[in-house]
């Protein structure tokens, strides 16, 4: 086998200016690279613009190919659905019977609280979604949990926002280009959404963990309160997220918090609802004070 | 081995086919993450480094050391990583990489194989302590597959540049 070709230029001195060349390149590379993460450090959302633009540009490759993705990922839990169908079948109907008087009895609470709201003369605002959009692509190779939203500024979109569907949670809008935005889910490790339990209101934190899993912590002392199974919505706490968003089934409990898992799997929703910040005077950053004269 | 064609000396003389499929290739293979699946862990390996390393292992007289700035920078823009990570990374691998050269004169299958799985866990683990540093978090557990899913898959990548390679000097 003859030796790979390297680099070392023998004896010509133009080859030898060339290879230094190229390490001062690399190394004044290096810098600048190290530079622009400091910069990331201190602002994460920096060169939003020229990622929006990148995103603009290719998200109809990605938007193009979502319909068939999504259609091969369900072709094995189609396939499943019918292993046991005759088991599963009654199971479902014993469950109906049950759900049906829960649904009847859910309906007189819904009334019954209507009623008392009136009497309070307590008046909720539901935000108006801004717009609902696919999500095509997300940043599968990297450890942080980006989505890319297919409607950007032109729609309406603008960072800070909350992306739910109608499962639940998704997570909110970290960067917007014209037609495009990109999602912050809520899985990633760098979101914190503050929830409570849905039964009693049991307030709670809710980090991502970037592997899929959410992780819950009780804003309570003492043992631990959780148990598997229980729901988390969201708390309206920091005026971000509306309340009573879903957001979380609790799998498994360790130790002081719990392991939890999103009600809304973003790899399978059919579109995205971006809605407005619940409180925007609570969500924006605080103004600077005005200097004294 | 014998199936490796001889390459001119100079980039410059060659056709135009021969000197844009190495980059392409490696810039299709960056833009992997375009791919229509929204996954909620990272699943997808780097495929841009590694079919950096393998043009690189392959043909050490292709690219100056400083190719990995641009490229990287290609990267960072589709990865999700904050702009300049891979560009530090993957050029401080390059820098490693021609250390390495200077100590071994031969290479053989198994010595690039553990050249380029060091260079993809220098840069694999780098990358998740820039995600935490500039506002990500999590466990370093979370990207131990995809670590070793992307030390498995290299030789694939090698193979791949072997082909391409074989294809592009073709006359």
């Amino acid at each position: 086998m003859a030796p790979p070709g390297n680099r070392r230029p023998g004896y010509s001195r133009k080859a030898q200016y060339g290879l230094f060349f190229g390490y001062v390149a690399a190394v004044t590379g290096a810098f600048i690279a190290l530079l622009l993460l400091a910069a990331a450090i201190f602002d994460p959302q920096g060169f939003g613009a020229l990622r929006g633009v990148v995103s603009d540009a290719t998200a109809p490759v990605s938007s193009a190919g979502r319909g068939a993705a999504r259609g091969a990922g369900s072709l094995g839990e189609r396939i499943a659905a019918y292993i046991d169908a005759g088991s599963k079948n009654r199971a479902l109907n014993a469950e109906v019977e049950e759900n049906r008087t829960a649904l009847i009895e859910a309906r007189a609470i819904a009334y019954e609280n209507a009623r008392l709201k009136r009497m309070l003369r307590l008046v909720e605002q539901k935000p108006e979604p801004i717009v609902s959009a696919r999500l095509v692509s997300s940043s599968a190779s990297s450890s942080r949990r980006f989505a890319i939203l297919n409607a950007g500024r032109t729609n309406g979109v603008a960072v800070g926002q909350p992306v739910r569907a109608p499962e639940g949670l998704i997570g909110r809008v970290e960067a917007v280009g014209g037609s495009t935005a990109r999602v912050m889910l809520l899985t990633d490790g760098g979101m914190v959404i503050p929830v409570r339990r849905a039964d009693d209101g049991l307030p709670a934190i809710s980090t991502g963990t970037g592997d899929g899993g959410l992780d819950i912590r009780p804003l309570t002392t003492g043992a631990n309160p959780f148990k598997p199974g229980d729901v988390l919505v969201t708390s309206g706490t920091g005026g971000v997220y509306a309340p009573n968003i879903p957001v979380a089934i609790i799998t498994r409990v360790s130790g002081d918090g719990a392991t939890g898992r999103p009600l809304a799997n973003p790899g399978r929703i059919d579109f995205a609802i971006v809605e407005p910040p619940f409180q925007p005077e609570a969500a924006a950053p605080a103004p600077t004070p005005p200097v004294a004269p | 081995m014998t199936r490796i064609i001889a390459m001119d000396a100079s980039p410059l003389t060659m056709s135009l086919r021969a000197r844009m499929v190495p980059i392409v290739s490696t810039m299709l293979a960056s833009m992997l993450p375009l791919a229509p699946v929204v996954s909620t862990a990272p699943l997808v390996p780097p495929a841009g480094l590694l079919m950096l390393l393998g043009w690189r292992l392959l043909r050490p007289e292709l690219w100056p050391v400083w190719v990995a700035l641009p490229f990287g920078l290609f990267d960072d823009l589709f990865s999700g990583q904050p702009l300049g990570s891979a560009m530090l990374t993957w050029t401080l691998a390059f820098i490693g990489i021609d250390l390495c050269d200077r100590w071994l004169v031969w290479r053989d299958y198994w010595q690039e194989w553990f050249i380029a799985a060091s260079c993809i866990a220098f840069c694999t683990i780098a990358a998740f302590l820039i995600a935490i540093s500039t506002g990500g978090g999590g466990y370093i557990l979370i990207i131990v597959p995809l670590l070793f899913a992307s030390i498995l898959l290299f030789p694939l990548a090698a193979r791949l540049c072997a082909t391409l390679d074989r294809w592009r000097l073709m006359r």
